[in-house]
Protein backbone atom coordinates (compact mmCIF):
# COMPACT_ATOMS: atom_id res chain seq x y z
CA UNK A 1 0.00 0.00 0.00
CA UNK A 2 0.99 3.79 -0.76
CA UNK A 3 2.27 5.61 2.41
CA UNK A 4 -0.02 8.58 2.02
CA UNK A 5 2.25 9.89 5.18
CA UNK A 6 1.69 14.15 4.65
CA UNK A 7 0.34 13.90 1.13
CA UNK A 8 -2.42 16.56 2.14
CA UNK A 9 -2.50 19.21 4.80
CA UNK A 10 -5.18 21.41 6.66
CA UNK A 11 -4.72 24.47 5.42
CA UNK A 12 -7.75 26.54 6.64
CA UNK A 13 -10.52 25.91 9.44
CA UNK A 14 -13.57 27.25 10.44
CA UNK A 15 -16.74 27.14 12.52
CA UNK A 16 -19.99 28.67 11.53
CA UNK A 17 -22.42 30.17 13.94
CA UNK A 18 -22.48 28.17 16.75
CA UNK A 19 -24.51 27.46 19.28
CA UNK A 20 -28.23 28.87 18.72
CA UNK A 21 -28.29 29.69 15.39
CA UNK A 22 -30.57 32.07 13.88
CA UNK A 23 -34.29 30.99 12.96
CA UNK A 24 -34.95 29.48 10.02
CA UNK A 25 -31.06 29.13 9.24
CA UNK A 26 -30.61 25.22 7.54
CA UNK A 27 -27.77 22.85 7.68
CA UNK A 28 -26.85 23.86 4.24
CA UNK A 29 -26.45 27.70 5.29
CA UNK A 30 -24.03 26.74 8.16
CA UNK A 31 -21.75 24.52 5.81
CA UNK A 32 -21.71 27.17 3.61
CA UNK A 33 -20.85 29.81 5.78
CA UNK A 34 -18.40 27.18 7.27
CA UNK A 35 -16.81 26.72 3.99
CA UNK A 36 -16.58 30.09 2.77
CA UNK A 37 -15.00 31.19 6.09
CA UNK A 38 -12.64 28.33 6.11
CA UNK A 39 -11.37 29.30 2.65
CA UNK A 40 -10.91 33.15 3.69
CA UNK A 41 -9.16 30.97 6.32
CA UNK A 42 -6.18 30.11 4.08
CA UNK A 43 -6.69 32.39 1.12
CA UNK A 44 -8.18 30.16 -1.58
CA UNK A 45 -11.17 30.79 -3.33
CA UNK A 46 -14.64 28.48 -4.14
CA UNK A 47 -13.50 28.37 -7.40
CA UNK A 48 -10.40 26.66 -6.04
CA UNK A 49 -12.25 23.62 -4.18
CA UNK A 50 -12.45 20.17 -7.11
CA UNK A 51 -13.35 18.33 -4.33
CA UNK A 52 -16.33 18.50 -2.13
CA UNK A 53 -16.62 16.19 1.25
CA UNK A 54 -19.25 16.60 3.85
CA UNK A 55 -22.27 14.68 5.97
CA UNK A 56 -25.09 15.93 8.11
CA UNK A 57 -28.07 13.99 9.70
CA UNK A 58 -30.42 16.03 8.56
CA UNK A 59 -30.40 15.76 4.28
CA UNK A 60 -30.42 12.33 2.95
CA UNK A 61 -27.85 13.87 -0.41
CA UNK A 62 -26.16 16.19 1.08
CA UNK A 63 -23.10 16.73 -0.90
CA UNK A 64 -25.95 17.30 -4.16
CA UNK A 65 -27.36 19.67 -1.77
CA UNK A 66 -24.23 21.65 -1.03
CA UNK A 67 -22.91 21.23 -4.92
CA UNK A 68 -26.08 23.43 -6.27
CA UNK A 69 -26.07 25.73 -3.06
CA UNK A 70 -22.27 26.74 -3.56
CA UNK A 71 -22.67 26.68 -8.01
CA UNK A 72 -19.79 24.26 -8.62
CA UNK A 73 -19.17 21.10 -9.83
CA UNK A 74 -16.28 19.67 -8.08
CA UNK A 75 -14.28 16.40 -9.19
CA UNK A 76 -15.09 13.88 -6.66
CA UNK A 77 -17.72 14.41 -3.97
CA UNK A 78 -18.43 12.27 -0.95
CA UNK A 79 -21.13 12.03 1.41
CA UNK A 80 -20.38 8.92 3.58
CA UNK A 81 -22.09 8.78 6.82
CA UNK A 82 -20.96 6.52 9.78
CA UNK A 83 -21.99 9.21 12.67
CA UNK A 84 -19.20 12.01 14.05
CA UNK A 85 -16.47 10.14 12.64
CA UNK A 86 -17.81 11.16 9.16
CA UNK A 87 -15.05 13.32 9.00
CA UNK A 88 -12.04 11.32 9.43
CA UNK A 89 -13.27 9.42 7.05
CA UNK A 90 -13.74 12.35 4.50
CA UNK A 91 -10.00 13.32 5.13
CA UNK A 92 -8.61 9.16 4.58
CA UNK A 93 -10.55 9.74 1.34
CA UNK A 94 -9.40 13.07 0.80
CA UNK A 95 -5.75 11.04 1.06
CA UNK A 96 -6.70 8.81 -1.49
CA UNK A 97 -8.33 11.05 -3.74
CA UNK A 98 -5.59 13.24 -3.85
CA UNK A 99 -2.99 10.50 -4.48
CA UNK A 100 -5.05 8.99 -7.39
CA UNK A 101 -4.67 13.04 -8.94
CA UNK A 102 -8.43 13.07 -8.55
CA UNK A 103 -8.75 16.66 -7.01
CA UNK A 104 -6.10 19.18 -5.42
CA UNK A 105 -8.25 21.55 -3.37
CA UNK A 106 -10.56 19.52 -1.04
CA UNK A 107 -13.22 21.00 1.32
CA UNK A 108 -14.69 19.14 4.26
CA UNK A 109 -18.05 20.25 5.88
CA UNK A 110 -20.32 20.14 8.41
CA UNK A 111 -23.55 21.60 9.54
CA UNK A 112 -26.34 21.14 12.13
CA UNK A 113 -29.34 23.40 13.28
CA UNK A 114 -30.61 20.06 15.88
CA UNK A 115 -30.64 22.81 18.98
CA UNK A 116 -33.17 24.82 16.98
CA UNK A 117 -35.30 21.93 15.32
CA UNK A 118 -34.73 19.39 18.21
CA UNK A 119 -32.68 16.12 18.03
CA UNK A 120 -35.69 14.15 16.83
CA UNK A 121 -36.35 16.08 14.01
CA UNK A 122 -32.93 16.63 13.27
CA UNK A 123 -31.63 12.77 13.20
CA UNK A 124 -34.18 9.85 12.19
CA UNK A 125 -33.01 6.45 13.57
CA UNK A 126 -32.99 3.28 11.48
CA UNK A 127 -35.61 1.03 13.03
CA UNK A 128 -33.67 -1.53 15.00
CA UNK A 129 -36.01 -4.18 16.04
CA UNK A 130 -34.50 -6.14 18.27
CA UNK A 131 -33.84 -3.57 20.58
CA UNK A 132 -36.12 -0.98 19.82
CA UNK A 133 -39.37 -2.90 22.15
CA UNK A 134 -36.81 -2.07 24.95
CA UNK A 135 -37.05 1.99 24.46
CA UNK A 136 -33.40 2.35 25.67
CA UNK A 137 -32.71 6.29 25.63
CA UNK A 138 -30.15 6.18 22.24
CA UNK A 139 -27.42 6.85 22.14
CA UNK A 140 -27.25 7.71 25.63
CA UNK A 141 -27.93 3.98 26.77
CA UNK A 142 -25.49 2.34 25.33
CA UNK A 143 -22.33 4.41 26.37
CA UNK A 144 -24.26 4.44 29.52
CA UNK A 145 -24.21 0.64 29.61
CA UNK A 146 -20.46 1.18 28.38
CA UNK A 147 -19.81 2.69 31.42
CA UNK A 148 -21.66 0.45 33.26
CA UNK A 149 -19.47 -2.38 32.52
CA UNK A 150 -16.43 -0.33 32.56
CA UNK A 151 -16.98 0.68 36.50
CA UNK A 152 -17.86 -3.34 36.82
CA UNK A 153 -15.02 -4.65 35.47
CA UNK A 154 -12.31 -1.46 36.53
CA UNK A 155 -14.16 -0.27 39.26
CA UNK A 156 -13.87 3.06 37.92
CA UNK A 157 -16.41 5.54 39.44
CA UNK A 158 -19.05 8.22 39.08
CA UNK A 159 -17.02 10.70 40.09
CA UNK A 160 -13.85 9.33 38.18
CA UNK A 161 -16.29 10.26 34.88
CA UNK A 162 -17.77 13.32 35.96
CA UNK A 163 -14.02 14.56 36.36
CA UNK A 164 -13.99 14.33 32.72
CA UNK A 165 -17.12 16.94 32.77
CA UNK A 166 -15.46 19.46 34.82
CA UNK A 167 -11.92 19.37 32.78
CA UNK A 168 -13.91 19.85 29.96
CA UNK A 169 -15.48 22.93 31.94
CA UNK A 170 -12.53 23.93 32.37
CA UNK A 171 -10.80 23.59 28.87
CA UNK A 172 -13.96 25.69 27.99
CA UNK A 173 -13.42 28.91 30.08
CA UNK A 174 -10.58 29.28 27.88
CA UNK A 175 -12.38 29.14 24.20
CA UNK A 176 -14.68 32.33 23.91
CA UNK A 177 -16.96 30.55 21.51
CA UNK A 178 -17.66 27.80 23.57
CA UNK A 179 -21.54 27.56 24.85
CA UNK A 180 -21.11 26.37 28.31
CA UNK A 181 -18.13 28.41 30.54
CA UNK A 182 -19.04 28.63 34.01
CA UNK A 183 -18.06 27.08 36.84
CA UNK A 184 -18.85 23.61 37.12
CA UNK A 185 -18.13 20.58 39.88
CA UNK A 186 -17.69 17.39 40.34
CA UNK A 187 -20.44 17.14 42.71
CA UNK A 188 -22.78 18.99 39.98
CA UNK A 189 -22.04 16.74 37.80
CA UNK A 190 -23.42 14.03 40.25
CA UNK A 191 -26.83 15.47 41.77
CA UNK A 192 -27.54 16.55 37.73
CA UNK A 193 -30.82 15.00 36.66
CA UNK A 194 -30.46 11.32 35.84
CA UNK A 195 -30.37 10.60 32.30
CA UNK A 196 -29.61 6.77 31.49
CA UNK A 197 -27.61 5.61 35.12
CA UNK A 198 -24.83 6.07 35.69
CA UNK A 199 -25.13 9.01 33.18
CA UNK A 200 -26.52 12.57 34.48
CA UNK A 201 -26.90 15.42 32.10
CA UNK A 202 -23.66 16.77 32.90
CA UNK A 203 -21.85 13.39 31.70
CA UNK A 204 -23.43 14.00 28.15
CA UNK A 205 -22.59 16.18 25.90
CA UNK A 206 -24.34 19.79 24.74
CA UNK A 207 -27.09 20.08 22.36
CA UNK A 208 -26.27 22.61 20.10
CA UNK A 209 -26.69 24.11 16.69
CA UNK A 210 -22.99 24.77 14.11
CA UNK A 211 -21.21 23.59 11.84
CA UNK A 212 -17.65 24.08 9.90
CA UNK A 213 -15.39 23.50 7.59
CA UNK A 214 -11.63 22.60 6.74
CA UNK A 215 -9.81 23.39 3.96
CA UNK A 216 -7.11 20.66 2.31
CA UNK A 217 -4.68 20.88 -0.57
CA UNK A 218 -1.18 19.53 -1.76
CA UNK A 219 1.85 20.41 0.65
CA UNK A 220 3.04 22.40 -2.67
CA UNK A 221 -0.09 24.77 -2.75
CA UNK A 222 -0.03 24.76 1.18
CA UNK A 223 3.61 26.74 1.08
CA UNK A 224 2.07 29.75 -0.38
CA UNK A 225 -1.35 30.04 2.09
CA UNK A 226 -2.21 32.12 4.77
CA UNK A 227 -1.27 30.09 7.87
CA UNK A 228 0.93 27.10 9.14
CA UNK A 229 -0.39 23.55 6.92
CA UNK A 230 -1.12 20.76 9.83
CA UNK A 231 -0.03 17.93 7.71
CA UNK A 232 -2.07 14.28 7.65
CA UNK A 233 0.62 12.14 8.79
CA UNK A 234 -1.81 8.96 9.31
CA UNK A 235 -5.19 7.92 9.32
CA UNK A 236 -6.84 4.90 11.03
CA UNK A 237 -10.89 3.85 9.99
CA UNK A 238 -12.67 0.56 12.14
CA UNK A 239 -16.00 -0.53 12.27
CA UNK A 240 -16.43 -3.00 14.96
CA UNK A 241 -20.61 -2.44 15.19
CA UNK A 242 -23.79 -0.69 14.74
CA UNK A 243 -26.29 -1.42 17.33
CA UNK A 244 -24.42 -1.95 21.07
CA UNK A 245 -25.95 -5.62 21.23
CA UNK A 246 -23.03 -6.46 18.47
CA UNK A 247 -20.02 -4.66 20.52
CA UNK A 248 -17.65 -7.27 21.27
CA UNK A 249 -16.38 -5.78 24.56
CA UNK A 250 -18.11 -2.92 25.62
CA UNK A 251 -14.74 -1.68 27.36
CA UNK A 252 -12.69 -1.73 24.75
CA UNK A 253 -13.82 0.66 21.31
CA UNK A 254 -12.67 0.24 17.78
CA UNK A 255 -9.98 2.96 18.57
CA UNK A 256 -7.79 0.35 20.05
CA UNK A 257 -7.92 -0.54 16.16
CA UNK A 258 -7.95 2.46 14.26
CA UNK A 259 -5.44 4.03 16.67
CA UNK A 260 -2.57 1.80 15.59
CA UNK A 261 -3.51 1.86 12.38
CA UNK A 262 -2.82 5.54 12.62
CA UNK A 263 0.13 5.91 14.69
CA UNK A 264 1.95 3.37 12.59
CA UNK A 265 1.27 5.64 8.73
CA UNK A 266 2.22 8.61 10.77
CA UNK A 267 5.54 6.40 12.45
CA UNK A 268 4.58 8.39 15.90
CA UNK A 269 3.25 6.44 18.70
CA UNK A 270 0.95 7.78 22.11
CA UNK A 271 3.91 9.37 23.72
CA UNK A 272 5.04 11.45 21.05
CA UNK A 273 0.90 13.51 20.66
CA UNK A 274 1.28 16.74 22.16
CA UNK A 275 -2.54 17.33 22.40
CA UNK A 276 -5.38 14.82 22.13
CA UNK A 277 -8.59 15.57 20.81
CA UNK A 278 -11.38 12.94 21.49
CA UNK A 279 -14.74 12.90 20.72
CA UNK A 280 -16.53 13.12 23.83
CA UNK A 281 -20.22 12.76 23.47
CA UNK A 282 -20.33 11.02 26.95
CA UNK A 283 -17.90 10.76 29.67
CA UNK A 284 -16.78 7.48 29.20
CA UNK A 285 -15.63 8.25 25.83
CA UNK A 286 -12.85 10.25 26.88
CA UNK A 287 -11.60 7.61 29.37
CA UNK A 288 -11.93 4.78 26.79
CA UNK A 289 -10.25 6.42 24.37
CA UNK A 290 -7.25 7.60 26.53
CA UNK A 291 -6.86 3.61 27.04
CA UNK A 292 -7.69 2.30 23.57
CA UNK A 293 -5.10 5.23 22.27
CA UNK A 294 -2.09 3.98 24.48
CA UNK A 295 -2.19 6.88 26.52
CA UNK A 296 -2.73 4.95 29.56
CA UNK A 297 -3.42 1.41 29.75
CA UNK A 298 -6.54 -0.75 29.88
CA UNK A 299 -8.90 0.38 33.57
CA UNK A 300 -6.40 3.17 34.75
CA UNK A 301 -8.16 5.67 32.96
CA UNK A 302 -10.37 6.78 35.79
CA UNK A 303 -7.87 7.39 37.68
CA UNK A 304 -5.81 9.20 35.57
CA UNK A 305 -8.25 11.66 34.58
CA UNK A 306 -9.61 12.19 38.37
CA UNK A 307 -5.73 13.10 38.92
CA UNK A 308 -6.29 16.51 36.74
CA UNK A 309 -4.22 15.25 33.91
CA UNK A 310 -6.25 15.86 31.29
CA UNK A 311 -7.70 19.22 32.59
CA UNK A 312 -5.71 22.72 31.53
CA UNK A 313 -2.38 22.61 33.31
CA UNK A 314 -2.35 18.52 33.25
CA UNK A 315 0.29 16.49 31.98
CA UNK A 316 -1.53 15.65 28.61
CA UNK A 317 -3.77 18.16 27.17
CA UNK A 318 -6.86 16.65 25.71
CA UNK A 319 -10.46 18.56 24.06
CA UNK A 320 -8.63 21.77 24.27
CA UNK A 321 -11.64 23.32 23.05
CA UNK A 322 -14.15 21.90 25.76
CA UNK A 323 -15.19 19.36 23.89
CA UNK A 324 -18.68 18.07 22.89
CA UNK A 325 -19.14 18.18 26.84
CA UNK A 326 -18.87 22.31 27.10
CA UNK A 327 -17.74 23.45 23.77
CA UNK A 328 -20.19 22.58 21.03
CA UNK A 329 -21.81 19.68 20.18
CA UNK A 330 -24.21 19.62 16.93
CA UNK A 331 -24.76 16.13 16.60
CA UNK A 332 -21.83 14.38 14.44
CA UNK A 333 -19.06 16.34 16.03
CA UNK A 334 -15.88 15.03 14.73
CA UNK A 335 -15.31 17.83 12.35
CA UNK A 336 -14.54 20.34 15.15
CA UNK A 337 -11.79 17.99 16.31
CA UNK A 338 -10.46 17.89 13.23
CA UNK A 339 -10.45 22.06 13.76
CA UNK A 340 -9.24 22.10 16.82
CA UNK A 341 -6.05 19.90 16.35
CA UNK A 342 -5.05 21.81 13.19
CA UNK A 343 -5.17 24.92 15.07
CA UNK A 344 -3.21 23.52 18.01
CA UNK A 345 -0.37 22.82 14.97
CA UNK A 346 -1.48 26.29 13.59
CA UNK A 347 -0.54 27.73 16.55
CA UNK A 348 -3.87 29.91 16.56
CA UNK A 349 -5.34 28.91 19.90
CA UNK A 350 -5.27 31.88 21.98
CA UNK A 351 -5.76 31.20 25.55
CA UNK A 352 -6.19 27.68 25.16
CA UNK A 353 -3.03 26.96 22.85
CA UNK A 354 -0.58 24.88 23.95
CA UNK A 355 3.34 25.28 23.36
CA UNK A 356 5.22 23.80 20.43
CA UNK A 357 2.66 21.57 19.54
CA UNK A 358 4.42 19.41 16.31
CA UNK A 359 1.69 16.26 16.93
CA UNK A 360 -2.08 16.55 17.30
CA UNK A 361 -4.14 13.75 17.44
CA UNK A 362 -8.29 13.80 16.39
CA UNK A 363 -10.29 10.74 17.18
CA UNK A 364 -13.92 10.61 16.19
CA UNK A 365 -16.77 8.49 16.98
CA UNK A 366 -19.97 7.63 15.56
CA UNK A 367 -23.11 6.04 16.16
CA UNK A 368 -22.61 3.79 19.54
CA UNK A 369 -19.08 3.75 19.65
CA UNK A 370 -19.88 2.19 16.36
CA UNK A 371 -17.13 3.54 13.81
CA UNK A 372 -13.48 4.84 15.18
CA UNK A 373 -12.05 7.18 13.09
CA UNK A 374 -8.32 8.46 13.63
CA UNK A 375 -6.19 11.53 12.55
CA UNK A 376 -2.77 12.52 13.31
CA UNK A 377 -1.08 16.12 12.61
CA UNK A 378 1.94 17.23 12.24
CA UNK A 379 3.73 20.25 11.55
CA UNK A 380 6.15 20.60 8.56
CA UNK A 381 9.10 19.57 11.48
CA UNK A 382 7.44 15.94 11.37
CA UNK A 383 7.38 15.43 7.88
CA UNK B 1 -47.19 -10.75 -5.03
CA UNK B 2 -44.50 -13.31 -5.12
CA UNK B 3 -45.33 -16.36 -3.27
CA UNK B 4 -42.05 -17.71 -3.70
CA UNK B 5 -40.18 -15.34 -1.17
CA UNK B 6 -37.98 -16.88 1.83
CA UNK B 7 -39.67 -15.76 5.29
CA UNK B 8 -38.02 -12.85 6.92
CA UNK B 9 -35.69 -13.90 9.88
CA UNK B 10 -37.80 -11.34 12.28
CA UNK B 11 -41.10 -12.81 10.92
CA UNK B 12 -39.66 -16.28 11.96
CA UNK B 13 -38.25 -15.28 15.49
CA UNK B 14 -41.96 -13.41 16.41
CA UNK B 15 -43.63 -16.68 15.11
CA UNK B 16 -41.02 -18.64 18.24
CA UNK B 17 -41.80 -15.87 20.83
CA UNK B 18 -45.62 -16.09 20.05
CA UNK B 19 -45.41 -19.79 21.21
CA UNK B 20 -43.24 -18.66 24.33
CA UNK B 21 -39.71 -19.08 22.83
CA UNK B 22 -36.71 -17.39 22.63
CA UNK B 23 -35.48 -18.46 18.80
CA UNK B 24 -31.56 -17.97 17.63
CA UNK B 25 -29.65 -19.02 14.94
CA UNK B 26 -26.50 -21.06 14.50
CA UNK B 27 -24.21 -21.61 11.81
CA UNK B 28 -22.70 -24.77 10.36
CA UNK B 29 -19.69 -24.64 12.73
CA UNK B 30 -22.59 -24.05 16.05
CA UNK B 31 -21.77 -20.51 16.69
CA UNK B 32 -24.76 -19.16 18.19
CA UNK B 33 -26.07 -15.82 16.18
CA UNK B 34 -28.08 -13.01 17.26
CA UNK B 35 -30.03 -10.89 16.09
CA UNK B 36 -31.69 -13.01 13.33
CA UNK B 37 -30.55 -12.98 9.96
CA UNK B 38 -30.64 -14.27 6.36
CA UNK B 39 -26.89 -15.33 6.12
CA UNK B 40 -24.53 -16.31 8.56
CA UNK B 41 -22.13 -12.33 9.17
CA UNK B 42 -17.99 -13.52 8.64
CA UNK B 43 -18.91 -16.10 6.31
CA UNK B 44 -22.18 -15.21 4.27
CA UNK B 45 -23.09 -19.42 4.86
CA UNK B 46 -26.10 -20.65 5.96
CA UNK B 47 -28.16 -20.28 9.30
CA UNK B 48 -30.59 -22.49 11.42
CA UNK B 49 -32.94 -22.21 13.70
CA UNK B 50 -32.40 -23.58 17.29
CA UNK B 51 -34.33 -22.59 20.65
CA UNK B 52 -32.65 -21.17 24.09
CA UNK B 53 -33.67 -22.38 27.33
CA UNK B 54 -33.85 -18.76 28.48
CA UNK B 55 -31.23 -18.34 30.73
CA UNK B 56 -28.89 -15.91 30.80
CA UNK B 57 -26.44 -13.56 32.85
CA UNK B 58 -26.91 -10.02 32.97
CA UNK B 59 -23.64 -8.22 30.96
CA UNK B 60 -24.27 -4.88 30.65
CA UNK B 61 -26.87 -2.67 32.05
CA UNK B 62 -28.69 0.73 32.58
CA UNK B 63 -31.68 2.47 34.43
CA UNK B 64 -33.47 5.04 31.81
CA UNK B 65 -34.95 7.73 33.81
CA UNK B 66 -37.93 9.17 31.42
CA UNK B 67 -39.28 12.79 31.41
CA UNK B 68 -42.64 11.55 32.40
CA UNK B 69 -43.20 7.87 33.75
CA UNK B 70 -40.86 5.59 36.04
CA UNK B 71 -37.32 4.62 35.47
CA UNK B 72 -37.22 1.06 33.86
CA UNK B 73 -34.25 -0.91 33.18
CA UNK B 74 -32.55 -1.64 30.16
CA UNK B 75 -29.88 -4.67 29.73
CA UNK B 76 -27.76 -6.88 27.77
CA UNK B 77 -27.90 -10.51 28.57
CA UNK B 78 -25.67 -12.88 27.61
CA UNK B 79 -27.48 -16.43 27.28
CA UNK B 80 -26.37 -19.34 28.34
CA UNK B 81 -26.16 -21.00 24.73
CA UNK B 82 -23.31 -17.88 23.88
CA UNK B 83 -24.99 -15.08 22.31
CA UNK B 84 -25.85 -11.50 23.41
CA UNK B 85 -29.70 -9.51 23.27
CA UNK B 86 -30.86 -6.16 24.75
CA UNK B 87 -33.40 -6.92 26.39
CA UNK B 88 -35.26 -5.65 30.19
CA UNK B 89 -35.39 -7.14 33.56
CA UNK B 90 -38.57 -6.88 35.23
CA UNK B 91 -40.38 -7.58 38.60
CA UNK B 92 -36.81 -5.74 40.42
CA UNK B 93 -35.85 -2.37 40.85
CA UNK B 94 -34.27 -1.59 37.93
CA UNK B 95 -31.51 0.55 39.74
CA UNK B 96 -30.69 -3.17 41.54
CA UNK B 97 -30.10 -4.74 37.89
CA UNK B 98 -26.53 -5.72 38.29
CA UNK B 99 -24.10 -6.99 36.11
CA UNK B 100 -23.95 -11.17 36.65
CA UNK B 101 -27.40 -11.17 38.02
CA UNK B 102 -28.99 -14.51 36.40
CA UNK B 103 -32.36 -14.04 34.66
CA UNK B 104 -34.98 -16.34 32.63
CA UNK B 105 -36.90 -15.00 29.75
CA UNK B 106 -40.49 -14.72 29.98
CA UNK B 107 -42.69 -13.38 26.60
CA UNK B 108 -44.66 -10.41 26.45
CA UNK B 109 -47.63 -11.23 24.58
CA UNK B 110 -48.56 -9.58 21.59
CA UNK B 111 -51.07 -6.22 21.60
CA UNK B 112 -52.35 -4.34 18.63
CA UNK B 113 -49.95 -2.34 18.76
CA UNK B 114 -46.73 -4.54 19.10
CA UNK B 115 -45.71 -7.62 18.51
CA UNK B 116 -44.70 -10.56 21.24
CA UNK B 117 -41.16 -9.72 22.57
CA UNK B 118 -38.95 -11.46 25.21
CA UNK B 119 -38.06 -9.85 28.74
CA UNK B 120 -36.09 -11.28 31.72
CA UNK B 121 -36.92 -11.58 35.38
CA UNK B 122 -34.51 -12.40 38.12
CA UNK B 123 -33.94 -16.44 38.68
CA UNK B 124 -35.05 -16.18 42.09
CA UNK B 125 -38.10 -14.37 40.93
CA UNK B 126 -38.91 -16.48 38.04
CA UNK B 127 -39.05 -19.73 40.77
Amino acid sequence: MTNLRGNVAIVGTAESDLGQVAPDMTPFDLMAQGTMRALDNCGLKLSDVDGYFCATAQSRMVAMAMCEYLGIQPKIFDSTQIGGSSFMAHVAHVQAAVAAGVCEVAVVAYGSTQRTVSRAASSSRDPIPHEDPYRPFMPSSAYAMAAARHMHQYGTTREQLAAVAVAARDWAKLNPVAFRREDLTIEEVLSAPMISYPFTVRDICLVTDGGGAIVLTTPERAKDLKLKPAYVLGTGEYISHNTITCMPDLTVSGAAYSGPIAYKKAGVGAKDIDVFELYDAFTINTLLFLEDLGVVKKGEGGAFVASGAIAPGGKVPVNTNGGGLSYCHPGMYGLFLLIEAARQIQGVCGDRQQKNVDLALAHGNGGVLSSQCTVILGSEETL
Amino acid sequence: MSDNGEKSPLAVFREHCAKGELAYQVTKDGKPIYYPRIVAPGTGGPLTWKVSKGLGTVYATTTVFPRKGDPYDVSLIDLDEGFRMMSRVENIDPMKVTIGLRVKVRMIAATEKEPPYPVFDPVEAAR
